[in-house]
């Protein structure tokens, strides 16, 4: 068989060195193992199964492709539309091995659970599962019982390797999940609402009790965001350096972490409310208000880029699945509803209950309620969600927030009295690139890392519901303004009809020549009408306009003595 | 029930001894990152801001002439070598890399006006306006010879004198044959001391030659009549022949496409022309601002770079019209003549201060070795600044360059100028009968000429036009020419010839053609 020395040729520039790196151990394991399989299994079988795994392939490659190709037809320069023609031919080809990477090349698979016989995977325990699994990983299902400083909300950093917990009386800690080592823990002595890390491990972010505050990995305190005021609610923006609050007031408020300068404060208008979740795909920040309505925001606008009504009680909580398209989002009244964020419309209502909701990288939906968590996953592929696992914590504990751990199958429960983490099989992403978020980070990538990271920093405006439109031409919607000249054709053209109606022959002593007259001029009055209202009214708006402009409300003799602005 | 969880051990996915290198993990999934486009975005407009940091394109002066450099010529087997010729008739060998005269070729009495390298690289052929043609013999030594002598000086191998001045020279690129210019185009062998042919087309000095890279036959050249002609030495007569408004001072073939030529023309502007189709030129490329005096392509043959009157040097993209880079620096003078290096990277320019001047190609590039991983970065940058390069914030940065003063006021002064004068015209079209007013195109090629007279013919003896505007020619030399020989047909056109307007008093008011 023939492999991948042929594609490392015509890949993508940026990925070429990695692979030449994944080849050549890979060469002869995968040689052996398909030599084998082609010796045990039939050759009609082997039809079938390649024509299986092409349609796989094609799915595969589509998913890196990253849209249609750009549709040449209309090109007339020849020279441009072959050079054009080239880098889709490159395109395609980069997909088509990107696709072959995924399949032959990565090292782990995901996790996963299957039933057999009558079992059902949402009856199956952890208990079973830990004893299924190897020692290592059922070393991640554990309670931390820390009744006193009660209920605890969790923060992972992007590369699911330490944690920040926080309890609501004042308890911060940090722990490396892997080895399970507390780094840190501090008591601040005041109420903590939320905790958020930032770019990496070494910075986070909590919201105390008058203002939220960022601290080190130390517990050192490094500074205090008055400007932020009581917040309920922090999230980071990684791509942007962007920690975005709400606070007891309804404000939204964007901070540059790297300058400290202030990017965008909005006051919601809608109230109170401590659900707010960043959009992973674009940056996109959405609240969930009491009124039911969901809101996504963006820092370069006062007004919402999105007010939508999804329940008819107040929003509880919400999530979005990491490939952007799909928002789930839970109401008092007991539903469940994901949403299309391409079309804003309901996939599907699921009828449960749900305090605190959150996607996996996987596509998995963890939702909690009092001492119960539920897993749901569309195993369809068709976004059709259904019960997947299910998970009871001991009476009594109250559950605040679930979050998925990063390229790990661990799903984190910060409850009343303190934090579990439990095993959910197929959840993370099992295999992590080393340039985006690297679970075994030494500090000089860590280092390297953020320098790279600061160098790519977003600016604010790069925030938009659709982030492949930059760099795109902006089609012209707006319709040009009718001239002058228009407008009078126009006129002339309802004049003339108006002129040229035929009456009906009415009875005697209406039909006077007199009569028709006046009728006609009427009609043609009629006719003129809506023109001769438009144009007084735009008189009257430049009027206005005029009005307003402090030069000329002065008498023309005090006019010379008003300061210019300056320009 | 089957269960499986991903589980990693730290041995498999970090190294094992500290010398070892970090291992790395790829995940190409479009979901792991995201806004994608707008980080290419932000890189590229980092790629292009880090290019202005980094463009220092200067890399140094070489000094050693008493007067200007007039004419420059590179060395086919030397990389880092360069000849160099100046007014005072000295000419000077360097080596680029220490920058320093290797040998120097004492002889010539008046300026030295051309000077050009065999394509082996033994021979160099110089000639001056002592009307003298020198042949030296360059050995390898003296090229190799990294030691500094400064009593290193040649004998010329052959001296061979002839009636007129000498403008220019070239050699062919494949044979032993080169070609002088002066009072009329000569056409010489190694060993014979007087010309194998000579061509004659109208009666004034011929001012630059070169030979085409493909076709070693066919050689163009430029003539104090403004007109730019191509001849073929396997015929006995030139072959074509463009009129322009202004004169052209160089041509440089472009060695890619070895059909088109590129011409430095008076009028600030350069020309690049397809020799099979002189009607029109193939693309106007625009930017100095005085008089272009000397071009060389690059041997890639997208870029080529022209030295001016107005004391800088660009770059021109083979099909841009406008440049790409400028040069300037506070001491160089009026350029006289330029040279791209044959690896493409460098550019050398001579100006009227004495020096010859080294620059980078590209402003921003690396010099010294590059590493892999390096390269690669650059490489990426390179595509991402490509892929942005029209959105206005990366286009703003990439175009801006700083321009010296008196080119910058020159520039706006002449974007007014023109702009007054197209004014100008329109206005007089509008107020004139429909079609009494005709655009003078900005060089005539002989196949309007003939379409000019054919026009008149018809008018004056009635004769209807032919419908195909393709025929013109070929009806024109059946009516009425017959059998005319080629070679006197440049005496229609030097009757017809306008003269050239008397009190120019700037570069870019043009010669009219009536």
């Amino acid at each position: 068989m023939k492999f991948p020395m042929k594609w490392a040729v015509s890949l993508h520039r940026q990925f070429a060195a990695s692979i030449l790196k994944f080849q050549q151990p890979n060469f002869t394991r995968l040689r052996l193992s398909r030599g084998l399989s082609s010796k045990a299994k039939p050759p009609v079988t082997m039809g079938a199964k390649k024509e299986n795994s092409d349609d796989e392939m094609d799915e595969k490659v589509k998913k890196y492709l990253r849209g249609d190709a750009a549709n040449l037809e209309g090109v007339k320069d020849k020279k441009l539309k072959g050079q054009l023609a080239v880098r889709e031919d490159l395109y395609g080809k980069s997909a088509k091995t990107a696709a072959k990477i995924e399949k032959w090349l990565l090292p782990s698979e995901g996790g996963y659970l299957e039933a057999e016989g009558i079992e059902k995977t949402w009856r199956i325990k952890q208990e079973s599962i830990a004893r299924e699994v190897d020692i290592l990983s059922s070393r991640n299902q554990y309670d931390i019982v820390l009744p006193e400083l009660g209920p605890y909300t969790l923060d992972f950093t992007s590369n699911g390797r330490y944690m920040a917990a926080a309890g609501r009386k004042g308890h911060l800690a940090i722990v490396d999940m892997k080895t399970l080592n507390l780094i840190k823990e501090i008591q601040v002595r005041e109420t903590v609402r939320d905790v958020a890390y930032l770019h990496n491990e070494l910075f986070f972010a909590a919201a105390q009790k008058k203002y939220p505050y960022i601290y080190n990995r130390e517990g050192t305190e490094l500074h205090c965001l008055k400007e932020h005021g009581p917040v309920l609610r922090l999230q980071f923006l990684k791509n942007h350096f962007l920690l975005a609050s709400i606070n007891k007031f309804g404000q939204l408020r964007y901070q540059d972490v790297t300058m400290g300068e202030m990017i965008g404060n909005f006051r919601t208008g809608l109230g109170r409310t401590d659900v707010m979740q960043v959009n992973p795909f674009n940056g996109v920040v959405a609240l969930g208000h009491s009124s039911g309505t969901v809101t996504m925001w963006k820092p370069t606008s006062s007004v919402p880029l999105v007010k939508m009504l999804c329940h008819p009680g107040p929003v509880s909580s919400l999530a979005f699945h990491p490939n952007g398209h799909l928002m789930a989002t839970s109401g008092r009244e007991n539903k469940i509803k994901i949403w299309d964020l391409r079309k804003f419309e309901v996939i599907q209502t699921l009828p449960c209950h749900a305090k605190t909701l959150n996607f996996s990288q996987k596509g998995l939906l963890a939702a909690g309620t009092g001492s119960f968590i539920q897993i749901l996953a569309d195993f369809s592929g068709s976004q059709n969600y259904s019960s997947y696992m299910t998970h009871s914590m001991a009476k009594g504990y109250q559950v605040g927030k679930v979050l998925f751990r990063p390229y790990e199958d661990i799903l984190g429960i910060g409850h009343s009295m303190g934090w579990s983490s439990i095993l959910i099989p197929g959840s993370g992403e099992p295999n992590f690139d080393s340039w985006v978020a690297n679970p075994f980070e030494t500090s000089k990538q860590r280092r390297e890392k953020e320098v790279h990271s600061l160098l790519d920093k977003l600016p604010p405006e790069t925030i938009m519901l659709d982030p492949t439109k930059v760099g795109t031409v902006r089609v012209p919607q707006k319709k040009e303004k009718p001239t002058k000249k228009d407008i009078e054709a126009e006129m002339e053209a309802a004049i003339e009809t108006a002129k040229g109606t035929e009456f009906k022959k009415k009875t005697k002593g209406r039909n006077k020549p007199s009569k028709r007259a006046t009728k006609r001029r009427e009609m043609i009055d009629k006719a003129k009408r809506p023109f001769l209202e438009q144009q007084t009214q735009e008189r009257e708006t430049s009027r206005k306009k005029q009005k307003t402009n402090p030069e000329t409300e002065m008498p023309k003799s005090l006019q010379r003595f008003v300061r210019q602005k300056a320009t | 029930m089957k269960v499986k969880v991903i589980s990693r051990s730290t041995g498999e996915f970090t190294r094992e001894r500290s010398q070892d290198l970090q291992r790395v993990f790829r995940n190409f999934d479009p979901t792991l990152r995201s806004q994608e486009k707008a980080v290419e975005y932000v890189r590229a407009l980092n790629a292009a801001k880090l290019d202005k940091i980094f463009a220092r394109p200067f890399i140094g002066a070489m000094d050693g002439h008493r007067d200007s450099i007039k004419c420059m010529a590179k060395n086919p087997n030397y990389l880092k070598a360069i000849f160099s010729g100046s007014d005072d008739g000295d000419i000077r060998l360097w080596d680029m890399a220490s920058r320093r005269t290797v040998c120097q070729f004492p002889g010539h009495q008046g300026a030295v006006q051309g000077l050009t390298v065999s394509t082996d690289g033994s021979i160099l052929v110089s000639c001056g306006s002592d009307c003298t043609v020198r042949l030296w013999n360059v050995s390898d030594a003296n090229v190799a010879d990294s030691d500094y002598l400064s009593d290193n000086s040649a004998k010329p191998q052959a001296v061979y004198v002839w009636k007129n001045a000498f403008r220019a020279v070239d050699h062919q690129w494949d044979g032993d044959l080169f070609a002088t210019a002066g009072a009329q185009v000569d056409v010489w062998n190694h060993n014979r001391s007087q010309p194998v042919n000579t061509f004659d087309w109208g009666s004034d000095t011929t001012i630059s030659i070169r030979f085409n890279p493909g076709e070693p036959n066919i050689l163009a050249t430029s003539a104090n009549d403004r007109s730019i002609t191509l001849y073929d030495l396997r015929m006995s007569s030139p072959a074509r022949k463009v009129i322009m408004r202004t004169k052209t001072n160089s041509i440089a073939w472009n060695p890619m496409e070895p059909m088109n030529f590129t011409a430095a023309n008076e009028d600030c502007n350069c020309y690049s022309y397809d020799a099979r189709k002189l009607e029109e030129a193939k693309c106007v490329h625009k930017d100095h601002v005085s008089a272009v005096m000397d071009i060389d392509f690059s041997p890639t043959g997208r870029e080529f770079v022209t030295g001016s009157y107005d004391r800088t040097v660009r770059i021109f993209q083979y099909n841009g019209g406008h440049s790409r880079e400028i040069y300037h620096t506070k001491r160089m003078q009026r350029v006289f003549c330029v040279k791209y290096s044959c690896d493409a990277s460098y550019v050398i320019s001579g100006s009227d201060d004495t020096n010859l001047r080294l620059w980078k190609a590209k402003a921003s590039e690396q010099l010294g070795v590059v590493l892999p991983r390096e390269r690669k970065k650059h490489e990426y940058l390179e595509a991402v600044k490509n892929r942005y390069k029209h959105l206005p914030e990366v286009k703003r940065i990439v175009r801006h360059r700083h321009l010296p003063k008196p080119v910058y006021k020159a520039a706006n002064l002449r974007r007014t100028m023109i702009e007054a004068e197209r004014r100008k015209e329109q206005r007089r079209k509008a107020h004139s009968a429909p079609g009494s007013i005709m655009t003078e195109p900005v060089q005539i090629s002989l196949k309007s000429v003939y379409e000019m007279r054919l026009r008149r013919h018809a008018k004056f003896s009635n004769v209807p036009l032919p419908p195909n505007k393709q025929d013109n020619y070929q009806y024109y030399i059946k009516l009425k020419l017959g059998t005319v020989p080629a070679c006197n047909l440049h005496l229609y056109v030097q009757n017809h010839q306008p003269q050239p307007a008397l009190n120019r008093k700037h570069e870019i008011s043009p010669a009219s053609v009536k």
